[in-house]
């Protein structure tokens, strides 16, 4: 039970990943009702579980090496800060990234518990920031070219191009989902997994689950709570509101999204690239929603560069800084109250 | 369930064809049904009117279903007002071809000697115009980035029909005639030039929607 109560801080953390991040894979396919909510929300669900538990140890792990918490009552508070530091930035109407909340947290922790700090991992983390919308706008622009090349060439009917669009949302969104858990899970549940209370479990079929595993089926659940739960309005208000994208442009942007998502957690990936001689990208968690950002900045470059709010693109920068340092100083405060007034170990 | 979708859509694909098919037959019908007015071959031109009268009601039947269908599984959600907007008008070329030709049948208008060749190109000329606005609005279907290369024409022939009705009117009020009966020809001018009238609404929404899809 106690151990539930100390996970229940990266609990919350996955239910707004999935109330806010996901509306970002489904929204736009949502809102513009191209994809019903049920079926966005059931195929968004059991894809963040799969990627969580089948592809999250990338990503996690590099949060890992940046501080390695070994405390339930420390990454507890770690995850906790982060969830405070969002809820903050959400109700001031800030753009916020869950990475870099729990990023700069645990630097709060390390700072509180005279750890140091892996400067080749934070150093990785922060570039991974800046190439995330980066990558997402320049995929964006190719595969709108392409798409819209293919389109001219093949010239589809009107109909025929309406259900290839609808099929490819679905199919992307899924692939969206499974990166999207396969790389944030980390967030959500990578504190813990140095403390991870578990022992292995063997299921049916030969399925065999490591404390991990169950700690990022947890998280994922718990991202597939806040999909069912709260993510609808996000969604149609994504879809509606914020992005005047035509069906097809929507289709680029996830998928530039996702792509930039499976780069920087997939393992098999980064291991085929070292095989192969070329350099690899850091397993690291990356915001979603800025990839989206950096999408749709491309698209908006490619089209010329009108209607770009370059206010937007000035706040997600701040926030590179803000968020870090306003969680991480939430962490040190939190911490300092856990250990000193609650008398909950923060470290061993 | 993707097979479902794929044989709805192959069926929505052959009903919006088969419906730009009936308003070109259409156009086709009113030219012929107008030259055997001009020619006195009743026979035919009721046969023709009762085509036309077919063609209308099915085009009906068909734009309704279109529509349903569209909105029942909430195809093309971004370019589905402009659709129903684009099937209503161009059924609205059908409607005005048939009322035209039905005006013919039951008014029954005295044509003055030595016109027969202008009633003629009229009417073929407000045939050519929905031909060329059917054009268009199948390539706008299938390939939008051609639809200008049809508009061009359906502008062309409108203000033919233009220059070809006012010349008829001119001819028509300069006779010796009685002023009701030219005036009754006047209205039937102005009836058989609506047709390419209709057609250039269809081709100015046609010209705003192919932007949008083209942007």
């Amino acid at each position: 039970m106690l151990v539930l109560f100390f996970l229940s801080s990266g609990l919350f953390l996955g239910w707004s990943l999935g109330a806010n991040d996901a509306a970002s894979v489904f929204g736009t396919a949502v809102g513009t009702r191209m994809v019903r909510f049920a079926t966005a929300a059931l195929i968004c669900s059991v894809f963040v579980v799969l990627g969580a538990v089948a592809g999250g140890a990338g990503a996690a792990g590099t949060l890992g090496r940046l501080g390695a918490i070994d405390a339930l009552g420390g990454a507890f508070m770690v995850a906790c800060a982060a969830a405070l530091t969002i809820t903050a930035m959400v109700r001031l109407g800030r753009p916020v990234s869950t990475t870099q909340a729990v990023v700069g947290a645990i630097v709060g922790w390390n700072l509180f518990c005279g750890r140091p700090t892996d400067t080749d991992a934070l150093a990785s983390i922060v570039a991974a920031w800046v190439a995330g919308p980066v990558l997402a706008g320049l995929f964006a622009v190719v595969f709108y070219v392409l798409i819209r090349r293919a389109v001219r060439r093949l010239r589809p009917h009107l109909l025929w191009n309406d259900m290839a669009t609808r099929w490819s949302l679905i199919a992307v969104g899924a692939f969206g989902s499974y990166s999207l858990g396969a790389n944030n899970i980390g967030n959500v549940m990578g504190v813990f997994v140095p403390v991870a209370p578990f022992p292995g479990l063997d299921l049916p079929f030969g399925v065999a689950l490591d404390g991990a595993q169950q700690l990022f089926l947890l998280g994922g659940l718990s991202i597939a709570l806040g999909v069912f739960t709260y993510s609808r309005r996000v969604m149609t208000t994504v879809g509606g509101d914020l992005f005047k994208l035509t069906p097809q442009m929507a289709l680029v942007v996830v998928l530039a999204q996702s792509l930039v998502l499976f780069l920087f957690s997939s393992q098999p990936l980064q291991r085929a690239l070292q095989g192969a001689g070329l350099p690899a990208l850091p397993l690291v968690p990356v915001s979603s929603t800025q990839a989206v950002v950096g999408a749709v900045v491309g698209l908006g470059l490619l089209k010329g560069g009108r209607g770009i709010r370059l206010r937007v693109l000035a706040d997600i920068a701040a926030g590179w800084v803000t968020t870090p340092l306003i969680a991480g100083a939430v962490a040190f405060v939190g911490l300092f109250f856990m250990q000193n007034v609650f008398a909950v170990p923060v470290q061993r | 369930m993707p097979i479902l979708l794929f044989k709805r859509t192959r069926a929505l694909v052959a009903q919006i064809d088969e419906f730009l098919d009936t308003v070109g037959q259409a156009a086709l019908l009113f030219e012929r049904g107008v030259a055997d007015y001009v020619a006195g071959r009743q026979d035919h031109f009721e046969t023709h009117y009762k085509a036309i009268d077919d063609a209308e009601h099915r085009a009906d039947e068909l734009r309704r279903n279109i529509e349903k269908q569209l909105y029942r599984h909430s195809l093309i959600p971004e370019a589905r007002g402009d659709v129903l907007g684009l099937l209503e008008t161009t059924d609205d070329v059908v409607n005005q071809a048939k009322h035209t030709l039905g005006m013919f049948l039951v008014e029954r208008p005295a044509l003055l000697p030595g016109m027969d060749a202008d009633w003629t190109a009229l009417g073929a000329t407000a045939a050519r115009t929905a031909e060329a606005v059917v054009l268009a609005t199948r390539a706008f279907f299938r390939d939008p980035y051609t639809v200008n290369d049809h508009l061009h024409k359906v502008y062309f022939y409108e203000k033919e029909g233009d220059r070809q009705a006012m010349a008829l009117k001119r001819r028509i009020f300069d006779t010796d005639a009685e002023l009701a009966r030219k005036m009754h020809l006047r209205y039937f001018v102005l009836n058989v030039d609506r047709i390419s009238d209709a057609s250039e609404e269809v081709a100015d929404r046609l010209a705003i929607y192919t932007i949008k899809r083209t942007v």
